[in-house]
């Protein structure tokens, strides 16, 4: 019943969730998702690559707004995905939410949120994890 | 190490907002006759994407930001909500794992229809009282449902708060607790159904009434307070009228209640409501100052807590994160019609 991809979501919790991607400690390059190993150290970088949690905030490189979504994503449209390059140089795919899509720009800066990613339909699993929204201010103004 | 108190607090209400006048429009009733009756003018609506299990990381995280502690310390996560993604499967689970407080803790979802959150605080003072945990993380937090058409639909409505418990950095000493609970069918939902029902006015005399002013007065009775002892009360606000009637039958002013009643503004967030009314007197309380939070969960039952803010809270980094008033301004309007669709009313497979 459902649950085909549920191993494959429930792996990739740590990145979903929180971010957390892998520093190779010979030439200090990030990655996300997680890397064994580095493309530029190779060898010599085998077990010392190691997990760090990005910081979730970045800017925006670009966007489009998709009008014809995949099934699971219908009742959103029209909504924007993006590619952000985080803090730590490395950049990720994601949706960009809570954000007038007329007010959207490149190098808009943004945050991570929690949100629902897709599900197994009505009876199968929800899945989680990130989208981004733009930087909110919360300096108190009282 | 004194008392055991709140330690961090953080709160998250959805974008998006409709109107009162657009779903009584929707009806065929006049919205000014129910904005009126309810004392409430829009509430909050959570986007397709979101739900409780969103609602309650979003809140623990500011409130983890603000807190300065390492996540690994906390002890027990309890979510309290009456809608839960999953019928089975906690919420607690996936907001430990997303603020990174898993594996050595204990986790467990709680409904008790509106305060669930606050019986969420009363079990982790318990643990930490006990000496069980150094920390624990109670939240309320709720995607209300309501049936088309129905009553319930002009107030059900999403947010939550969560609330960091400890003995250590406490920001507001908790006095005393004291529940007042017996069963009292005035709300409720049926297993696998997608709405709940509700006994209409017998919501009112035997079931909130009854419950509030028997837990505030035996709180009082057991801290040896009168209402003027308080700087700020708040009680569960199923719409905008309630809070303020009982209020008044408790003794309390309007200048006591003011500050944490948010229903006309957002609606009523159920286990958020009372939590996320604390939130935002906390956001402007000062050294010293004394609140009372009396919860009502249908069902029935209310939670009363004594609480004292201590001097901790002026070097409390509140800035690292969202006021109550900051997500209450922070809005985009909805119409009926893109409402019907984020609460899937709509029916599309």
């Amino acid at each position: 019943m459902g649950g085909e991809a549920v191993s494959r979501f429930w792996r990739e919790i740590p990145q979903r969730y929180n971010l957390i991607g892998t520093k190779c400690k010979v030439c200090n390059r990030i990655y996300f998702p997680q890397r064994e190993v580095c493309p530029f150290c190779r060898r010599k970088s085998i077990g010392k690559m190691e997990e760090v949690k990005l910081s979730g905030r970045g800017k925006i490189v670009t966007y489009t707004i998709i009008h014809v979504p995949p099934k699971k994503f219908e009742g959103q449209a029209p909504y924007a995905v993006a590619v952000v390059e985080l803090e730590e140089g490395v950049r990720v795919t994601s949706q960009i939410v809570d954000c007038n899509l007329d007010k959207i720009k490149i190098g808009m800066e943004v945050e991570a949120t929690f949100r629902r990613i897709q599900d197994d339909g009505w009876t199968g699993a929800i899945y989680y994890g990130y989208k981004f929204r733009p930087v909110e201010k919360h300096e108190d103004k009282k | 190490m004194g008392k055991v108190g709140i330690v961090s607090y953080g709160a998250f209400i959805p974008i998006h907002r409709i109107k009162v006048d657009d779903i009584a429009k929707t009806w065929g009733r006049d919205g000014e006759t129910i904005k009126k009756s309810l004392g409430v003018y829009e509430k909050s609506v959570p986007s397709l994407d979101e739900d409780t299990a969103t609602i309650s990381v979003e809140a623990a995280r500011h409130a983890l930001a603000r807190a300065g502690i390492n996540p690994k310390e906390i002890g027990a996560i309890y979510v309290g909500s009456e809608s839960h993604p999953y019928a089975v499967k906690p919420t607690g689970t996936i907001v430990g794992e997303a603020i990174g407080a898993t594996p050595s803790l204990m986790v467990a979802d709680y409904e008790f229809a509106c305060k669930a959150g606050t019986a969420a605080i009363q079990s982790c003072m318990a643990l930490i009282e006990t000496g069980m945990i150094k920390y624990g993380l109670a939240i309320g937090a709720d995607t209300a449902q309501a049936a088309p058409g129905d009553a319930l639909e002009y107030t059900a409505a999403a947010g939550g708060a969560a609330f960091i418990i400890g003995k250590d950095g406490v920001i507001a000493e908790i006095n005393g607790t004291y529940s007042f609970t017996t069963d009292t069918p005035d709300f409720w939902r049926r297993e696998g159904r997608k709405y709940p029902a509700h006994g209409g006015r017998f919501t009112g005399s035997p079931a909130y009434f009854r419950h509030i002013i028997n837990a505030t007065k035996c709180l009082m009775e057991k801290m040896g307070t009168k209402p003027e002892d308080y700087d700020y009360a708040v009680f569960h606000q199923p719409n905008g009228k309630f809070p303020r009637a009982v209020a008044k039958m408790l003794g309390f002013k309007e200048d006591q209640i003011k500050h944490g009643l948010l229903c006309p503004f957002i609606g009523n967030t159920y286990s958020g409501s009372s939590l996320l009314g604390l939130a935002a007197v906390l956001d402007v309380a000062k050294p010293g100052e004394r609140i009372l939070l009396t919860s009502y969960g249908s069902g029935a039952g209310s939670d009363s807590f004594d609480i004292t803010v201590t001097d901790a809270i002026e070097s409390f980094p509140k800035e690292k994160a969202p006021t109550v008033s900051q997500l209450i301004n922070r809005k985009n309007y909805i119409d009926y019609a893109i409402y019907a669709k984020y609460r899937d009313i709509l029916y599309w497979e």
